[in-house]
């Protein structure tokens, strides 16, 4: 009885370590990233390249998404507000839940599954064909040639792709609440023209994406790079890259979220 | 894919983040609006100021004329005091009224403001004398029940 209460103490001890020993090992790779990010800036087209591959490519599931969740906004907010006679503000829950949280936690979750699992695949798989042994025996830096770009392109797009998302999804509300049931356009852009502050809910929400898009960077790459060179490996370190980044972009959602309201 | 096509795309969608961008600050936020331009400051004591927030707008007939800057409560005076902002090419008179209104029902507060008739100009850091605190409701519906309760001993006469 007493060793099976140890045994199960030791399990929970071991996964703590796991955990916390998994936390320093990302932020150990993302400081050797930025350690060598030097090759990213100078030959900046590697980075084009890959804000093509990771941002360029994921426009359509972003834009699509966004347009979408913006017209179930729309619609949910207008039965809710109706019962309340102020379907006007539809405008207002629509932007304010998109700009504040829907657009860079919804964004960030779709380009962890789109481009950061591509990441992971891509860098798993030129580790399991050597390719980066390779370039360490002709005396080139893999951080700085291969992670460096994808790290950065990573982190310029997400940014760029959340306010795309945003946009599209105000406009879906718009189509959705203006268009389809009749709300008064005027009131609609005039009442969340007022209720949207440019610095407090957009300039905010566009924080949370970068710090996003540095975390799902960072892991994407550091799975990928530390994934076991066989094809079972690059295939678990692909599915640990997606349930990280999403549970370590909601986590941060928290405390961000937490900081931003109180100040 | 070569090297001017994969420049082209990301260009395109560079852009296309500056202009989701331009659309969250112009047309779903208050960038324009956010701007006074030159102002002065002036404050004011209220009794109750209700659900007003610094950042809320200053309205004189509706049109926007400056912004509140911060509140804090006052211990000389026991009431709430309030600074504003307010755009230096609209002066308002030394006996301006100054009330905390609602815009609709649920909608948020602001500070209207009413000029008065004398000829001296408010100036910066000068005081709005003549306010009106917010409407608590609570009030509102005891003073209701409280003229009801009067009427019918009325009525029956």
């Amino acid at each position: 009885m007493l060793n099976k209460l140890r045994r199960e103490l030791e399990s929970i001890g071991s996964l703590s370590l796991d955990l916390i020993s998994g936390i320093g090992a990302v932020f150990v790779f993302l400081l050797l990233t930025l350690r060598y990010s030097g090759t990213s800036f100078q030959r900046f087209s590697l980075t084009i390249r890959e804000i093509f591959y990771s941002g360029v490519l994921s426009l359509i599931i972003i834009l699509v998404s966004g347009l979408f969740v913006g017209m179930v906004l729309g619609l949910q907010g207008y039965e809710t507000l109706q019962t309340y006679g102020s379907s006007e503000s539809v405008g207002v829950l629509v932007a304010l839940s998109l700009t504040r949280e829907l657009g860079p936690v919804v964004s960030a979750l779709l380009f962890a599954s789109r481009a950061g699992s591509a990441i992971t695949a891509e860098i798993g798989l030129m580790k399991a064909t050597e390719q980066l042994s390779a370039m360490e025996m002709m005396a080139i830096n893999p951080i700085a040639r291969v992670v460096g770009p994808r790290f950065w392109g990573g982190v310029i797009s997400m940014p760029i792709l959340t306010a795309m998302f945003i946009g599209t999804g105000v406009l879906g509300g718009y189509i959705i609440a203006v268009l389809l049931i009749g709300v008064d356009s005027g009131a609609f852009w005039s009442q969340m023209n007022a209720a949207v502050d440019v610095s407090h809910d957009v300039l905010n929400g566009l924080l949370k994406s970068f710090v996003f898009g540095l975390a799902i960077c960072s892991i994407a790459t550091y799975q990928g790079y530390s994934a076991a060179p066989t094809a079972e490996g690059v295939s678990g370190a692909t599915t640990r890259t997606v349930v990280s980044s999403s549970l370590a972009i909601l986590a941060l959602d928290l405390v961000l979220t937490a900081f931003m309201l109180k100040g | 894919m070569n090297r001017a096509t994969l420049n082209l795309w990301v260009g395109i969608f560079v852009v296309g983040g500056f202009i989701a961008l331009l659309f969250l600050a112009f047309k779903v936020g208050n960038f324009s609006s956010g701007n006074l331009g030159e102002t002065y400051g002036v404050s004011a004591h209220f009794d109750n100021i209700g659900g007003l927030k610094a950042g809320a707008p200053v309205k004189s007939s509706g049109v926007l004329v400056g912004r509140v800057v911060a509140i804090q409560f006052d211990t000389k005076k026991y009431d709430a005091l309030v600074t504003m902002r307010l755009d230096k090419r609209i002066p308002f008179s030394n006996d301006t009224i100054a009330s905390v209104l609602t815009s609709g029902i649920l909608g948020e507060q602001y500070v209207g403001l009413e000029s008065g008739g004398e000829p001296e100009m408010l100036k910066d850091g000068g005081e709005v004398t003549h306010t009106q605190g917010a409407v608590v409701l609570e009030k509102l519906i005891g003073q209701f029940f409280l003229s009801k309760s009067q009427e019918p001993a009325e009525a029956s006469k």
